[in-house]
């Protein structure tokens, strides 16, 4: 009895879930003609042409080239200064360590709105504007302060006796994190990489601001839809289809580490 | 874990501090500067002291801002919160549906933030969308564009559809570090499902909770996207939040200096209610270790 309860939640709410997003998927495959005509739960003249204009069209589809881009700088470039501060931080004590560590989450706390003009005007100076690097480099004001978080978590598992024993048997300390420190916490920079995957894919505000034409990512190419013939409702919505599929094939491959990073507590 | 003395860990944190310093400490001396001084173009600044600060406090249009900022991010945690604790109690334990609901619910939260208003921008609409169109068709008057009822509860269902699975996941995860003989020893006891909650489930739940609060404050203080692009921060500016109102006042009609002002007040808020959570959260932790 108490299971039936539970099945009944669980669907309820994922059908909460996932309505909008079939309906999303809905209007990607119809006409603009079905699409403002009425309202239909399948599409009636299932048309695939929405996706082919996106595919075919580069100014489309390099936006999905740029987002992939500097997402990747991004985990790469967060992941490497993380890891090392991390370990800092879960082993040892040194002076303003803990001031240190509650500065790096306030960045986490940041409105990217407050940073928005002033970053312009950073990365204009350098002429940084409109490239990959520039946003993966604003990203970093989020990701990495969530990583650390992350990865201390993790790392104060390991028990010290492990890093002692390596220095007995004559590891020098690079060759210790990489040969046997970064394998014991594998997991831990899975779920990292995998937030900082996520928030730099998901936000905006930040990557609209640096960028123009070449760097463009294709959440701010989905605002070109509106044309002067009105809205191109079809093509946005198999646009914003696209943007779901690399973050749903990404949860696919780490679900399992997911619900061992959340278990530590940590997000 | 004992952790050892030693200064030299301070070169192992210099990438992060450097990389940091670059992103957020220049960014913030800028905005600084510009909250002092006045400019008309031309890179020429006259001081103004803490005039645009005054100008800021004494703005009606800040404190209005303010005042929906304070009711959405409470209206968000009231209703998040519970929810996302209670899909949590009714995940499945293990096994295929487990992941299958994992799957499923961290969809949401990996859509960028302007997808997501699209989708219940769509969605929303009488003429063309699922849910405008039934609830015209049940004769309910909804329209989110003139309405600012209609326009609220658009802008706080979507944000619970969008990240109540974040407050669900990490409950389901504190949830999943309860051994089972704690289960079998209330039910011993004939404990009432109330009570298992009440002394088993919320105790072991306390730390994530804590920190699902601590995002979903945040993030629903920093709310800009999702709302920007389905009302737009309307109609009129019903729904227009701190971070939307600050945007158009830096970017639309630049006013850098009230904005530069405004910024840093609203950084300080953020951070004076995150550091009491934070420390909430440090001094539980130590409690856990004793």
């Amino acid at each position: 009895m108490k299971f039936r309860g539970s099945a009944i939640v669980m669907t309820v709410y994922l059908l909460f879930l996932l309505v909008p997003i079939y309906w999303l998927l809905n209007m990607s495959f119809k006409t603009n003609a079905e699409i403002t005509g009425g309202l239909t739960l399948i599409p009636q003249t299932f048309t695939l042409q929405n996706y082919v204009t996106i595919l075919t069209d580069p100014s489309w589809y390099m936006g999905y080239v740029n987002s992939m881009i500097y997402v990747m700088l991004n985990v790469v470039i967060t992941i490497t200064v993380a890891l090392p501060a991390a370990y800092a931080f879960s082993r040892y004590n040194f002076m303003g360590d803990k001031h240190l560590f509650f500065w790096l989450l306030t960045n986490r706390m940041a409105p990217p709105a407050v940073f928005a003009l002033p970053f312009f005007q950073l990365y204009s100076a350098m002429n940084l504007i409109d490239t990959h690097i520039a946003v993966a480099l604003a990203h970093c004001l989020f990701s990495v302060p969530l990583a650390v978080w992350i990865l201390e978590g993790f790392m104060r598992g390991v028990p010290k006796e492990i890093d002692e024993t390596a220095y007995i048997d004559g590891y020098s300390f690079p060759r210790f994190f990489i040969k046997i420190f970064m394998p014991l916490i594998a997991s831990g920079i899975g779920v990292a990489a995998f937030f900082s995957f996520m928030f730099s894919w998901v936000e905006l505000l930040l990557s609209r601001t640096l960028t123009t034409t070449d760097a463009k990512p294709i959440a701010v190419t989905m605002t070109r839809t509106v044309g002067a013939s009105g809205i191109d409702w079809g093509v946005l919505a198999a646009a914003g289809v696209l943007t779901i599929v690399p973050g749903a094939l990404v949860i696919y491959f780490v679900r399992n580490y997911i619900a061992k990073g959340f278990a530590l507590g940590r997000v | 874990m004992e952790k050892t003395q030693n200064n030299k860990a301070w070169f192992l944190v210099l990438p992060v501090l450097v990389l940091v310093a670059f992103s957020a400490v220049l960014p913030l001396m800028t905005v600084v500067n510009y909250s002092v001084n006045d400019t008309f173009g031309n890179n020429e600044f006259f001081w103004t002291g803490l005039e645009w600060f005054e100008e800021m406090v004494t703005s009606d249009r800040l404190w209005d801002a303010f005042g929906r900022q304070m009711l959405f991010s409470g209206i968000i945690l009231l209703i998040q919160i519970p929810l996302g604790i209670f899909i949590a109690l009714n995940m499945p334990k293990s096994g295929f549906w487990a992941s299958f609901c994992l799957v499923l619910m961290a969809l949401p939260l990996l859509i960028p933030f302007n997808v997501v208003g699209t989708i219940w921008q769509i969605f929303g609409r009488v003429d063309i969308g699922l849910l405008g169109h039934t609830l015209a068709a049940m004769g309910i008057d909804y329209n989110y564009t003139n309405d600012p009822l209609d326009a609220w509860i658009t802008v706080v269902v979507m944000d619970v559809w969008h990240w109540t699975s974040l407050v669900a996941l990490l409950c389901y995860a504190g949830l999943q570090s309860i051994p089972q003989a704690y289960y079998q020893a209330a039910r011993i006891d004939q404990a009432t499902r109330w009570s298992v909650f009440r002394y088993i489930e919320l105790p072991k739940m306390k730390g994530v909770l804590l920190i699902a609060i601590l995002l979903r404050f945040m993030d629903s203080f920093m709310i800009y996207t999702e709302p920007f692009v389905v009302t737009g921060g309307g109609p009129g500016s019903a729904t227009t939040f701190l971070s939307i109102d600050l945007a158009k006042m830096a970017t639309g009609q630049f006013d850098l200096g009230p904005a530069a002002a405004f910024s840093l007040m609203y950084f300080l808020v953020i951070l004076l209610i995150s550091w009491v959570f934070y420390t909430v959260m440090v001094n539980m932790d130590r409690e856990d270790a004793k």
